[in-house]
């Protein structure tokens, strides 16, 4: 018989008791005589996955249990076994580092009028839109995600906003990237946004950064932001951004989405996990669509954006509780919000205890990509050379790798249709005698099929560079691109 | 619920506040609790043990500290029922990272320090499902 002592605020599920008499030879054995009495203890001294809670230290007489066997440890009559906290905490890093700002900032007549409905919410207040007047937001994209979020922080008075874009206004931005205009079509994202916001809210500085975000580049261009705002749609840019936040130690509030679902969450290595954590490797390339190959509804990143927004907002005052540890999932057919719990993990290679990155690495290899210049460029054809060898007579099979419904707006005459996720099990309907080319919208999902084909056996293989969109561009005007 | 502390010992906190003013500083309450409401009968200030470079938004009290105090409010016949610690230059609420280390029915007081000065403070304990901080009166007599 060993005795536990009981600390003060658990005594209320061990009926009171200060201490318990427990039987049982080791460390884990007492324990488990002592939850086996009370079982409520159990979820205040483990987590979830049935550890001990890391801030939960076990002594026997005057000993970390730690230090000799752990739950091995004996235990003999009479010894005492303390349950004992370590008792810590901190302020919000983010809030407190932009506070140290908010003594320079003081609001004009016009600001306080413009921010009124913002001066009236106790939580907000002066401090609090001083507060989003010192701070800055670096947004990575100007597209679906980056839209909403930029002009709602600017309507809000967040003083700095930044943007990384290197991109074009196109027409099929129009349908979700609410922050162009039709008359920007063909015009540099970066200065359509910026003209915008610029017309909304005067007191916001806007900075633009027409550039890819590169492992050369993240850490100078994220070095001077509070907050970094991840809406990009792929997973090499994803990764760079998480790593780069880490290694700065500044908070990623992440957005994503995929036709009718979204996710978000803030990713924030100092109060909890990071993106890897959560997605220690990628997806194989071209597992997962991007929006350009698998549409999206045009509101969804409207809804995730400001979800994106609003904890931006939230860090910068530092009230509430911020997506930390928490994966918000919406689902806008089924109208839900689901919400998955995230554990920092021990063995984060960027977070963990025992980080083995230390520096941004090369994130397009990390993912696997190759674009489509390298690696296949042998079985590449171009729009051009595939009329004409057409027109010349060749007996060329042409192989659709697309979905129906985008079959129905448009395709090549004499095409097959299979869509890139059945090939492998619809390959013995294709002959390896026959010169395949395989197309699909703009050249990515072909070139995984050209993968798969190839890994079967088939060699004569065609990826139609830039896809039907190209063919559409180039050979045929009457037909649409999408 | 409310927690009662001296005006003297108010003062002792707000004052260890400042002194650790820019880090966060630390202590163990020692009191008696009546069920709706506790008292606090003396202050164990701490030395903040976190990573010196951390000190302006971290706190931390080891277990040995906790041993050395728990063994304490035994011979006092008194408890252990919460702590207080500083925010430097932020809100006298708790953070996101004192959820993840805190425990229910302790008592924990945050102290707002704003350019150097003690400015305000509040208790809050954790509520039982540990998915929030319910702020609780303080009382002064």
């Amino acid at each position: 018989m060993a005795i536990i002592t009981i600390p003060t605020p658990l005594r209320q599920y061990a009926a009171q008791q200060r201490e318990v008499n427990v039987s049982g030879s080791t460390i884990d054995e007492a324990l488990g005589s002592l939850t086996a009495q009370y079982p409520e203890l159990r979820r205040h001294l483990y987590n979830d996955n049935g550890n001990m809670r890391n801030f939960v230290n076990v002594y026997l007489n005057d000993e970390d249990v730690r230090y000799l066997k752990k739950g091995n440890t004996t235990v003999a009559e009479g010894d005492t076994i303390s349950i004992i906290p370590a008792i810590a905490g901190g302020s919000a890093v983010a809030a407190a580092n932009i506070a140290e700002r908010t003594a320079d900032q003081s609001l004009s007549h016009d600001e306080i009028l413009r921010y009124s409905r913002h001066l009236l919410v106790p939580e907000v207040a002066m401090d609090g839109q001083k507060k989003l007047k010192a701070a800055s937001v670096l947004l990575i994209g100007a597209g679906g995600l980056g839209s909403p979020a930029a002009l709602y922080l600017a309507a809000a008075g967040v003083g700095r906003i930044g943007i990384v874009d290197f991109d074009v206004v196109d027409s099929t931005n129009l349908q979700r990237q609410i922050i162009h205009s039709s008359e920007a079509i063909g015009t540099s994202k970066l200065a359509s946004a910026k003209a915008r916001i610029e017309g909304l809210n005067p007191y916001v500085k806007v900075e633009t950064y027409e550039t890819f975000l590169t492992s050369a580049n993240a850490l100078e261009l994220f070095k001077d932001y509070d907050i970094i705002a991840d809406g990009t749609d792929n997973f090499p840019t994803r990764y760079l951004v998480n790593d780069a936040c880490v290694l700065l130690g500044k908070p990623n509030v992440y957005g994503s989405i995929f036709r009718f679902e979204g996710q978000a969450s803030v990713f924030y290595a100092k109060e909890g996990p990071c993106y890897r954590c959560l997605y220690p490797e990628p997806p194989p390339p071209g597992l997962v669509p991007s929006c350009a190959e698998g549409g999206v509804l045009g509101v969804l990143p409207g809804t995730i954006g400001l979800i994106q927004a609003t904890e931006a907002i939230k860090l910068i005052l530092g009230i509430g509780e911020p997506l930390i540890g928490r994966l918000m999932l919406y689902d806008a057919l089924s109208m839900r919000f689901r919400e998955l719990k995230l554990r920092k993990d021990p063995d984060c290679p960027i977070c963990g205890e025992h980080p083995t990155i230390t520096a941004l690495i090369d994130y397009q290899a990390f993912c696997g990509v190759t674009s489509a210049d390298e690696g296949i460029t042998e079985v590449d054809i171009s729009p051009l050379e595939l009329k004409e060898r057409l027109d010349r007579g060749e007996d060329l099979m042409l192989l659709d790798v697309r979905e129906p419904h985008e079959w129905d707006i448009a395709h090549l005459e004499g095409a097959t249709l299979i869509p890139v996720n059945d090939i492998t099990e619809r390959a013995h309907e294709l002959s390896t005698a026959d010169d395949i080319v395989v197309y699909c919208k703009a050249g990515t999902r072909s070139a995984r099929a050209v993968q798969q084909l190839q890994m079967l056996g088939f060699r004569k293989l065609h990826n139609l560079r830039g896809g039907i969109n190209a063919w559409a561009n180039q050979v045929d005007p009457t037909m649409p691109s999408y | 619920m409310a927690i009662k502390l001296s005006g003297e010992l108010i003062k002792a906190i707000a004052r260890h506040s400042e002194a650790a003013y820019p880090s966060e500083c630390c202590g163990i309450m020692l009191g008696e609790d009546e069920g709706e409401q506790r008292r606090v009968v003396a202050l164990l200030p701490q030395i903040n043990q976190s990573e010196a470079d951390e000190q302006y938004h971290r706190f931390l009290i080891t277990p040995e500290m906790m041993l050395a105090a728990e063994k304490q409010a035994r011979a006092q016949r008194l408890d252990v029922i919460g702590f207080y610690h500083s925010h430097p230059e932020d809100e006298a609420r708790p953070s996101h990272f004192d959820r993840e280390h805190a425990w229910p029915w302790y008592s924990y007081i945050v102290v707002r320090v704003r350019d150097r000065k003690y400015d305000k403070m509040a208790s809050w304990r954790l509520d039982d499902d540990r998915s929030h901080f319910d702020e609780e009166d303080i009382i002064e007599d």
